[in-house]
């Protein structure tokens, strides 16, 4: 890392995913990071670079090329089979310095989230965390800002420019990352106009995986990477990695999620139960509101908001649920949302498509019968 | 042996969350709350004051309004509270931020058995970075997502979340561990612990006190000092109200089951 300079912006190419391995298999944000960063390598006219460490993992390179990667650098070591946050940041920093990237991808995940503030510290560059949406080009970004914002025309005409330390400075080539805040009442876009590489951390689940294309898998090239790494850089020591005793539910993959909250108190058993069968009728899954979960009625994988999961099925179905901003932080992408809550005020009809104003222990089986019935008439 | 807990103060995002007309947020007419992880990273440090009878200090940085919930923290059983607070610190993004933390945390001095606790993410940005930044700054190696701590001696074994399960991580002190809310429930102030808070020291580090700390480079904090820029922020656009239905019957089912049917979303 010696003589790295982060300010010195032209001196930056090239479009870097980490692509993360977990028991040498690649994680699925790997290949929604590699589809969008092929996306941003286009718009720049450079190259997408996934970067994989782990233990003997060169066979997974071929892959991420069928998904978009040019090229891909591998560190292979028995050290980097399971992750720890000091080697990892040490070998991909040492990388970056020596190679230089313009813009650097990495997995929202929990291991990500803990790699990317510790990679940005130490390269003394910015980082945006938990981004749902990233431009390169200015028109295409002013294009998501029509579609998805409520800003007047003269304003995102004029996002073309920031003003950086006082004086106008063209965003042409920023990495524009947009992310939500305060429970997605808030987007920002924010840039790194400064420093490079422009490090995000991006929402799993959120950005579109491609199509697969085994030409480019075949013509990926694999380059090993140079590095120095020994016991005496390991601060932290793995004892051991264990998966959960019961299968967790997916959240975030799933179609159809049926959510209770506080209103089944009166009767948790009986909520939930009606909770699974709407959710088997539909064929997905039951979440919980944080409610739900910090009363302990459902465990903490089940829950479905800010500090949980944020889920984007086709149908989502609150039961009992008030609609606080931390919950709806986490569902109100969801194609379409029906709200059955006894309080005709609750603010969860307010982003509800379909509101039903009563008490979903009479309502709930009610709508069990109806969604069989028309199921059962197609 | 001392521990350090950095807290947030936060608006509170359980109630409803007000909006001005220019669409940036209206802070002022929302309650603030101590950040909820940050109360995990509290009580994570008051058992292992039960345990040890070590020092608690928290500390945070932001406006001087900040001290109220410092106070709250004392009257939990923390012993001594920190205001980082100077005009040259607003603005800061978490790099920034990272960096006047750490200098503070620096100025205290860190001990071989010390120990830096930090909320996994403050629920006003979400970014979950300052934790990690924190450590870097200092040099210490860092746990996140902590779900259960157990010390023995100068050696801590930490189980750290992951989505499908956890790993067990062995660290010495000192380090710095970003706790969630699986690891514990949080105390409440007792009656005699509110009457202490008014009688312990609450120190205010400002800028002159920092600002030759070699953790810092002036040029690197603050607004003008942070790498990341907001290029813009917007509300997304209102979904359009839905539709309320009539009645809630066997027929209102009905009738938006036959919907969804229509819209082949089931």
């Amino acid at each position: 890392m010696q003589n790295f300079d982060s300010s010195n912006v032209s001196a930056f190419k090239d479009v870097w995913v980490f692509c993360e391995q977990r028991e040498g298999k690649l994680m699925p944000t790997d290949f929604e990071l590699i589809s969008e960063g092929r996306k941003l390598a286009d718009e720049l006219g450079v190259k997408l670079v996934g970067l994989l460490l782990g233990d003997n993992v060169e066979g997974l390179a071929k892959e991420l090329g069928g998904y978009g990667a040019d090229k891909v650098i591998v560190a292979d070591d028995p050290r980097l089979g399971v992750y720890t946050t000091d080697a990892y940041t040490k070998v991909i920093c040492d990388i970056i310095a020596e190679e230089k990237p313009e813009i650097f991808l990495i997995g929202a995940t929990n291991i990500g989230r803990d790699l990317g503030p510790r990679c940005a510290a130490r390269l003394h560059t910015g980082l945006c965390a938990d981004c749902t949406h990233l431009d390169v080009d200015v028109a295409n970004y002013q294009d998501f800002l029509r579609n998805n914002s409520v800003l007047a025309e003269e304003r995102i005409t004029k996002t073309d420019s920031a003003k950086v330390l006082g004086k106008p400075h063209d965003v042409a080539k920023d990495l524009k990352m947009t992310r939500p805040a305060f429970g997605g009442n808030l987007m920002a876009t924010i840039i790194c106009p400064r420093f490079r590489p422009s490090m995000a951390t991006v929402r799993p689940g959120v950005l579109k995986k491609g199509a697969y294309d085994e030409t480019k898998a075949n013509a990926v090239e694999v380059v090993k990477a140079g590095f120095e790494l020994t016991d005496a850089d390991l601060q932290t020591e793995v004892v051991e990695v264990v998966k959960a005793a019961k299968k967790l539910v997916d959240l975030v993959g799933a179609e159809y999620v049926v959510s209770v909250g506080r209103g089944i108190s009166s009767d948790v058993e009986g909520g939930i139960k009606i909770a699974e069968e709407l959710a088997e009728v539909l064929g997905g899954v039951v979440g919980g509101s944080r409610a739900a979960i910090d009363s302990g009625w459902l465990s903490a994988d089940h829950q479905v908001g800010q500090t949980g999961k944020t889920v984007h099925p086709k149908i989502y179905v609150a039961l009992g649920i008030s609609g606080a901003i931390q919950h709806k932080a986490g569902m109100q992408e969801s194609e379409c949302i029906i709200a059955v809550n006894k309080n005709a005020a609750a603010p969860i009809f307010e982003i509800a498509d379909y509101g039903i104003n009563g008490d979903l222990f009479k309502v709930g089986p009610m709508l069990i019968e109806a969604i069989k019935a028309a199921k059962a008439a197609k | 042996m001392k521990i350090i807990v950095c807290v947030k103060q936060v608006p509170d995002t359980s109630g409803k969350v007000a909006v001005k007309p220019d669409g940036t947020l209206d802070r002022a007419s929302m309650q603030t709350i101590t950040n909820p992880d940050d109360l995990n990273a509290v009580e994570a440090a008051l058992k292992l004051k039960d345990e040890t009878g070590c020092e608690v200090i928290v500390v945070t940085m932001g406006p001087p309004p900040a001290e109220g919930m410092l106070r709250e923290l004392l009257a939990r059983g923390a012993d001594r509270a920190v205001l980082i607070s100077a005009r040259e610190f607003g603005g800061s993004d978490t790099y920034a931020t990272s960096q006047i933390i750490a200098a503070a945390i620096d100025h205290m001095g860190l001990e071989n058995d010390d120990i830096v606790f930090c909320g996994r993410q403050a629920i006003d940005g979400d970014t979950a970075q300052v934790g990690p930044q924190i450590a870097e700054k200092l040099g210490l190696p860092q746990v996140t997502y902590a779900q259960d701590i157990k010390k023995d001696g100068d050696s801590l074994t930490i189980q750290r979340a992951l989505e499908d399960g956890y790993m067990t991580i062995k660290v010495k002190t000192p380090c710095l561990i970003t706790c969630i809310k699986e690891l514990n429930e949080p105390r409440y102030m007792s009656v005699g612990g509110i009457y202490e808070a008014y009688e312990k020291p609450m120190e205010v580090y400002d800028y002159n006190l920092l600002k030759d700390n070699p953790l810092i480079d002036v040029n690197n904090i603050g607004l003008a000092g942070s790498p990341t820029n907001i290029l813009i922020s917007f509300t997304p656009p209102q979904k359009g109200a839905g539709q309320m239905l009539e009645g809630a019957d066997q027929a209102t089912c009905d009738k938006l089951a036959g919907i969804l049917a229509e819209k082949h979303i089931i």
